[in-house]
């Protein structure tokens, strides 16, 4: 009996040193797996600054209250007691019971950004509320709302659409609700922005609770971005276009800065981040004025005419015009039996390259488009930069169309025919431009250099190469007379934009009217009694545009506005590029004296209407949520 | 040779015997339990809540209790043995209409200041009536078939009542102590190569019943063998509690993690802590050499236990000594088996170690009756 106890206790022995003394390294490696995760710290996302240092968009302490399974005994029961305390979403709520269902070991958010006073609330009542954590978190917040809302977009939680997308996601991507980059310079810099994660080393024990930290590598945070445009002057523009649908685009003509892009009406990036309610997103869905495309270099308009600019300098850069040859004008032109109108029914007589584009007589482009031919004529465009994708971080923006004969064989099957060219001539037809071409093409006229547009100035304070650009290796000569026509499209009497010039001298401009048809008006229509614009329904009258740089005589700034369905460029979009110009040659609200005096007073008012609606980033008032 | 056939006069009496009691029994019975309450402050995160000073309390209760049963002459534990079995058999139908169901066993009787289970009276109960049976009955018949039959109804009807609550580790522990009395009684040894046989017979009608409607066992008894024959096809559910087990024993490699430096039960991998599995925690904090130090502590408590049945000329003592010796080697045996991965998980507790009560007291009422024969042993 003594032998087979012996024995046994022997066994015991002999099984201990084997797993304690032959095994004892492995299954220490086994205990320390069992004890020890690695979790990533998410890094904090780089911020976005404009050009005088004022931030756009930063990171914001947010305060999440979670709820730990293991803990709480009854869930129904603990949402229903803390719903006493905190206001809690019931699609939140929802959202969290499918995520308990989903796992047992990590915790869930009940509500995410709940108030300080709501966590202080939680925390008072920790003792009655087992399992309820209040927890802090960084946050994306956009302290100038709707004026930065198409240019820097707005991030939200990964959705499993963006994890398809993504060849090797990043593990961050995993982490729940980690916030990307969705449009904009967000997205598009998304790589930037991000960061890299760190790591920590916890202990958990065997429910998958963390227990204590045992060491952590901190990542790297993103780069902070500093983007070029002025929110003083984004923010007036803002407000100037006053909720109308339009864009402006204003650009640096010495370094290519985008000095603003604005697309209005906006809409509150912020209300993305948190997740967009159904109903808001469905407002902004259903709006006739289109809030969420950025219209300024998403959107793209016949440009009318201010393409002229572009078919006079190839027909002067191709030696099928010279500056004093005069067109004569009855009102129209006949070409291959078809009748192309004038907008002048009456016509304008004898008409050289200054006085056509003063008063912009279609007629004279459509002899220089016969003269020169559609092939030298979009070559031009693509030189100014129209027909071409410009590099810039934001989303989908646009090549526009700058068509010649292979394109139209190519797309649509068929021979280019004179009519066509006639059409692009004025820029209608098949021409299709956004309004950041346009501010391209009117920097290039201004310099003659290859001006490109220039988004982000600084990287985590490293500074950017501009676009100053290349010499295009035009006639200066040439280049003159063009901007002379521009000048006095809006100096002179006779020309269209006369009614918006400014009258300081050494801040003069020179620019072009545009309008671009969205379609034509129907003999019915015609029959009904409508000519004018203003007797069409909004979404059938025609867009105005305006380009111009200025000062004439040392360009500093190039601007492009569109008004869609505004009517007539001269009266809708160029009165809107006086004053951007003004506010941006000034970099505050420019003295009465700029303006001709009948208008003074009115633009008074407007200036106070304007400071009122703004808010003043000078005075470091920024923080307006 | 009945105890009455010795002069009482060289017995020691009244409180004197308290000077012959087997003091190094008594202080290996004490150490044993100190490292019980060392692991238990240490499975609460260093604290004698909610575990340690319960403990000690029962352990002082079941010390004064070994030395009041101790006191009493060993002939009167010889002539109540056959009620005491009774009683216990009794309660043990009891608990079938009367018992509160508890970690989805029935065991208990409320008695209002503890809980009785009478399976742990039986544990001792049995090795009494079994050692007074075998000093009864004269050494010639010892192995006739009629005398054989007797004992093994008496072992057979607590084990199958214990069975059925269901309580596989206990049952087997008093198959087994009874069996070992039996032998050690000196029946003869073909009876016991006919019950192997039979054993196996059981064993294999055991796995072949499962699945029918009149199965032996209880479904969580199947699985925990299953699990037992391979842990590692079910590392998360039933397997969970071995493979978590056997990592805290090999973590613990020579010298161990220290002491409340044991991860695996300080973050709650290990199961059932602080009672059956409080030896990995043992073996987790303090190593191999930790855990060999307790085994010696209970080797030496079964030698010193065989010692004095030597020296003890009284058949019923000796018997009875021997009995409860078998029956505390088959508690840690077990239990570490188990925990080791040599036995299914089967619920017994690690002697004097874990935490619990029944088994505590049961226990050092066992060893007052030892410590009485040792007193009250012819001279």
């Amino acid at each position: 009996m003594g032998a087979a106890q012996g024995g046994f206790v022997g066994l015991l022995v002999w099984r201990m040193r084997h797993f304690q003394v032959e095994e004892a390294d492995q299954f220490r490696l086994l205990a320390e797996e069992n004890r020890i995760k690695i979790r990533l710290i998410p890094p904090a996302r780089g911020q976005i600054f404009d050009r005088n240092g004022l931030v756009v968009a930063e990171n914001v302490p947010s305060y999440r209250i979670m709820i730990e399974q293991e803990e709480v005994v009854d869930v129904d029961d603990l949402i229903e007691r803390l719903g006493r305390i905190v206001n809690l979403d019931p699609e939140e709520i929802e959202r969290a019971r499918e995520e308990m269902r989903r796992t047992r070991i990590h915790p869930v958010t009940l509500a995410d950004r709940v108030t300080w006073d709501e966590v202080s609330r939680v925390a008072v009542n920790a003792p009655a509320l087992p399992g309820v954590h209040p927890e802090v978190g960084l946050s994306r917040r956009y302290p100038m709302l709707e004026e930065y809302a198409h240019l820097v977009g707005y991030v939200g939680p990964v959705s499993d659409y963006d994890l398809e997308r993504i060849e090797a996601p990043d593990q961050l991507l995993r982490i729940p609700r980690f916030q990307i980059g969705k449009v904009g310079l967000e997205q598009r810099r998304e790589d930037m922005l991000r960061g890299k994660a760190g790591t920590k080393r916890v202990e958990q024990n065997a429910a998958g609770r963390v227990i204590r930290e045992l060491n952590r590598r901190e990542g790297e945070p993103g780069k902070d971005i500093q983007i070029t445009t002025d929110s003083h002057l984004q923010s007036y523009i803002h407000a100037r276009l006053n909720g109308e649908s339009a864009a402006v685009v204003v650009m640096d003509c010495e370094t290519g800065d985008v000095l603003s892009t604005v697309s209005a009406p906006g809409f509150d990036p912020n209300l993305f981040v948190r997740g967009i309610s159904v109903a808001d997103y469905k407002a902004l869905l259903d709006n006739k004025y289109r809030p969420l495309p950025n219209k300024s270099v998403q959107g793209i308009y016949p440009p009318g005419s201010t393409f002229k600019m572009i078919t006079a300098l190839a027909a002067l850069e191709n030696g099928t015009s010279v500056p004093d040859d005069t067109v004569y004008c009855p009102g129209h032109l006949e070409v291959s039996d078809r009748r192309f109108h004038c907008w002048k029914r009456a016509g304008h007589g004898n008409v050289d390259l200054g006085k056509s584009l003063q008063e912009s007589c279609d007629v004279y482009y459509y002899e220089m488009a016969l003269r020169t031919g559609i092939e030298k004529i979009s070559e031009m465009a693509r030189r100014l930069g129209l027909g071409v994708q410009h590099d810039l971080p934001m989303t989908s923006v646009a090549r526009g169309l700058v068509p010649d004969r292979d394109w139209k064989r190519e797309t649509r099957g068929e021979e280019w025919r004179i009519g066509d060219s006639v059409n692009a001539s004025i820029g209608q037809g098949y021409v299709l431009s956004s309004p950041l071409q346009l501010a391209v093409m009117t920097a290039r006229l201004a310099t003659g250099r290859s001006v490109t547009p220039r988004l982000i100035k600084s990287i985590d304070g490293v500074e950017t190469p501009t676009g100053h650009g290349e010499d295009l290796g035009l006639n200066e000569n040439n280049l003159r007379q063009i901007r002379r026509a521009m000048y006095d499209v809006v100096n002179t009497r006779r020309g269209t934009a006369y009614g918006s010039r400014i009258i300081t001298d050494g801040m003069r401009m020179a620019g072009k009217t545009g309008t671009s048809q969205v379609r034509n008006i129907t003999t019915a229509e015609r029959a009904a009694g409508v000519r004018r614009n203003e007797d069409l329904p909004w979404e059938r009258r025609d867009h105005a545009l305006y380009v111009n740089y200025a000062p004439y005589d040392n360009p500093k700034i190039a601007v492009a506005v569109i008004v869609e369905h505004g009517g007539g460029g001269s009266t809708a979009a160029a009165p809107i590029a006086r004053d951007v110009t003004l506010q941006a040659l000034y970099g505050e609200d420019p003295p009465l004296d700029a303006y001709p005096t009948k208008d003074r007073a009115r633009i008074k008012e407007l200036q106070a209407r304007l400071r009122e609606a703004r808010p003043d980033y000078r005075a470091g008032a920024r923080d307006r949520a | 040779m009945s105890y009455l056939e010795y002069t009482v006069k060289t017995t020691p009496s009244g409180l004197r015997k308290i000077l012959y009691l087997n003091w190094p029994l008594a202080l290996l019975l004490t150490a044993v339990a100190g490292v019980g309450f060392l692991m238990l402050y240490s499975v609460a995160g260093g604290s004698f809540q909610p575990w340690g000073e319960a403990q000690m309390k029962r352990f002082g209760l079941g010390f004064a209790l070994m030395i009041f049963v101790a006191m009493i002459p060993i002939y009167f534990w010889r002539n109540v043995a056959l009620l005491a079995y009774l009683v216990a058999l009794a309660l043990l139908v009891a608990v079938e209409f009367f018992g509160a169901v508890g970690m989805g066993a029935q065991r208990w009787i409320d008695l209002g200041f503890m809980r009785l289970q009478p399976s742990e009276l039986m544990k001792i109960t049995l090795v009494m009536v079994l050692a007074a049976y075998y000093d009864w009955l004269s050494l010639g018949r010892t192995s006739k078939p009629a005398f054989v039959l007797i004992p093994v109804i008496l072992i057979m009807i607590p084990v199958f009542l214990v069975l059925k609550q269901p309580d596989l580790g206990t049952s087997i522990l008093l198959l087994v102590a009874g069996a070992i009395m039996m032998f050690l009684a000196g029946v003869h040894w073909a009876y016991f190569a006919a019950v192997l046989a039979a054993g196996i017979g059981l064993i294999t009608a055991v796995f072949q019943s499962r699945g029918t409607d009149w199965q032996l066992l209880a479904d969580y008894q199947y699985r925990r063998i299953d699990t037992f024959i391979d842990p590692s096809t079910d590392p998360l559910g039933a397997g969970y509690h071995i493979t978590q087990s056997k990592i805290a024993l090999g973590s613990g490699g020579w010298t161990g993690r220290g002491f409340m430096q044991g991860t695996q039960s300080r973050l709650n991998f290990l199961p059932e802590k602080h009672t059956d599995f409080i030896f990995t925690t043992l073996a987790e904090e303090f190593g191999f050499l930790g855990a060999i130090s307790l085994l010696t502590l209970y080797a030496l408590i079964i030698l010193f236990c065989v010692a004095s049945a030597m020296a003890n000329r009284d058949r019923f003592s000796s018997l009875m000594i021997l009995g409860v010796a078998a029956t505390f080697f088959l508690f840690f045996a077990v239990n570490m088996s188990m925990v080791m991965g040599l036995a299914p998980v089967v619920g017994v507790p690690l002697p004097l170690v874990s935490y619990g009560g029944s088994a505590m007291l049961i226990l050092m009422i066992g060893f007052g009756l030892v410590q009485s024969a040792h007193v009250h042993r012819p001279r």
